[in-house]
């Protein structure tokens, strides 16, 4: 396909998605609000950019991206390269499989967790806006650092999972416990953001690539079934960051503490 | 200086989501260069590619801040100034309903939730059975999306605390999940994720921190943010329910 079919193709998918959402909005401004939007051209200038800078945006990823990131899990994934020690002296049978055989797909899966998060355009609109509303407590950088760390850790936590074969449910119940005993400890500011960035990551960008990790993972491993565990590395990618967040501004808070701290006892020296 | 001005106001953009995508580059040369020891295949498609997610993004970025985010704000200051509670819950079942109906990774999970239950002999594997039982699937989450901003929309207006909703929404799942039938769990638990996508979280908060901030009484970063929480939490009770009723 040439690229002038492809982007039209891309573009048309986007507007079919946008579409609904655009009748609803102008539904509303001429018929119920019937108010003067200011600087309409500027507000549709902004929407056509969106859609333009989208339809780039996903075609870009599916030229560049996502095709050699989904090579690159199922190669790491592969056993002639997981065993490629033993490959080489001619044994291609694994009896048993063990957890640190896989030590570099849990680090792909931390690395590329994080990078496709910071990346992730939904994450960078929570981002503008919570510096904005925060008046820069919270800034844009930091907060989506905590959330691609969370998505890394978590994720990381999800292949070591399917090379394990335990329980999903095991791990969400504990992650749902932790998050709930760190809602009554974090500072309450943060915790609407906390549980927003769950649903912010697990987006366009993030989601192919987490999905052939996994796939990759559980079709490789002898006793692992595809359908049941390839899918679990999003829930992961969806609780971790709500942990890390919450975790971030407890961390901020503890620092500001101990400034505060150390800037009395230095001024009680002086006296 | 006009000029160069305009230049630093062309770039600036470029440059962040240059910053933005680094990380993703840098991950995928190691990997391939040290870990995997392989040569990039086909290296000048990947480098137009990149170019366009790079071009994309800085579209993006800024049409959020002159069109999406002052569209959805302004909005919402429109209808707290109206007072009309009727019209605003509406426009926020709208939204959301709006937003998730399209949606082409809805439409796939449907798909292919259809094929699992039939596969399963939940319903028969014929054609129309299975197109019905997809597009109930995605209206459902269509429904649970608009219904979501509703609650969200009249948790911000009533000033509960979010994380009582929430973890109450949890308690929920994890004690229908012991109820629903087996096949409809993992897709019920993915719905959840699908519905919340790009165009809608940018809308959606502003939605929120416009609505939070024009009402008295309401702080925009406690009441403001958690329509996300909502749209992402709902979807998995009513695709259990669905399953539920409908097996």
């Amino acid at each position: 396909m040439s690229m002038l079919e492809m982007f039209s193709d891309t573009f048309v998918s986007t507007m079919r998605d946008v579409l609904p959402i655009t009748a609803v909005l102008v539904g509303f401004q001429l018929l119920v609000l019937r108010q003067k939007i200011a600087n309409v051209w500027r507000v549709i200038r902004g929407f056509v950019y969106v859609l333009i800078g989208l339809a780039f945006f996903l075609m870009g990823l599916q030229e560049a991206i996502f095709p050699l990131g989904e090579l690159m899990a199922s190669q790491l994934t592969n056993p002639a390269f997981v065993y490629s020690e033993l490959y080489a002296q001619g044994i291609t049978t694994i009896q048993t499989v063990r957890w640190d055989d896989y030590l570099w797909v849990y680090a792909f899966a931390f690395a590329i967790g994080l990078a496709t998060t910071l990346a992730e355009p939904s994450l960078i609109a929570v981002g503008m806006k919570a510096e904005q509303v925060s008046g820069g407590a919270v800034s844009a950088w930091g907060l989506r650092l905590a959330v691609s760390l969370g998505v890394a850790i978590g994720v990381s936590i999800g292949c070591y999972r399917i090379v394990t074969g335990t329980d999903l449910w095991l791990y969400i119940v504990v992650a749902y416990i932790i998050v709930i005993a760190q809602t009554f400890r974090a500072p309450s500011m943060i915790i609407p953001l906390a549980y927003d960035s769950g649903g912010v990551t697990t987006s366009t960008v993030t989601v192919p690539l987490l999905a052939a990790l996994g796939l990759g993972l559980a079709a490789t491993i002898p006793g692992r079934s595809p359908l049941i565990d390839g899918f679990g590395l999003i829930a992961f990618a969806s609780v971790f960051p709500i942990m890390s967040v919450m975790g971030y501004a407890q961390v901020i808070r503890w620092l500001e503490k101990r400034r505060a701290q150390f800037r009395r006892t230095a001024e009680l020296d002086e006296l | 200086m006009i000029s160069l001005n305009g230049l630093f106001k062309v770039t600036r953009p470029l440059l962040e989501a240059l910053r933005d995508l680094a990380p993703i580059i840098l991950v995928i040369l190691f990997f391939q260069g040290f870990v995997l020891k392989q040569p990039i295949p086909n290296m000048e498609e990947m480098l137009v590619g990149m170019v366009f997610v790079l071009v994309g993004l800085a579209l993006f970025v800024r049409g959020l801040e002159i069109g999406l985010f002052p569209m959805g704000e302004g909005m919402a200051h429109a209808f707290a100034k109206k007072g009309n509670i009727f019209w605003l819950l509406l426009f926020a079942f709208l939204l959301g309903f709006a937003t998730t109906v399209a949606e082409p990774a809805l439409i796939a999970v449907a798909g292919k939730a259809a094929e699992v239950a039939a596969q399963g002999g939940l319903i028969e594997t014929t054609a129309e059975a299975m197109s019905d039982y997809a597009f109930g699937l995605r209206m459902t989450v269509a429904l649970s999306v608009g219904t979501a901003i509703v609650l969200g929309v009249l948790r911000i207006l009533v000033g509960w605390p979010l994380h009582f909703c929430i973890i109450g929404g949890y308690f929920l799942v994890v004690a229908m999940t012991w109820f629903a039938p087996q096949e409809i769990i993992g897709i019920a638990y993915d719905s959840g994720g699908v519905t919340t996508s790009t165009i809608t979280v940018p809308l959606v908060t502003a939605l929120g921190v416009g609505l939070a901030s024009s009402i008295r009484g309401r702080n925009p970063m406690l009441d403001g943010f958690g329509l996300i929480a909502f749209a992402s939490l709902v979807p998995m009770i009513f695709v259990m329910l669905y399953g539920m009723l409908m097996l």
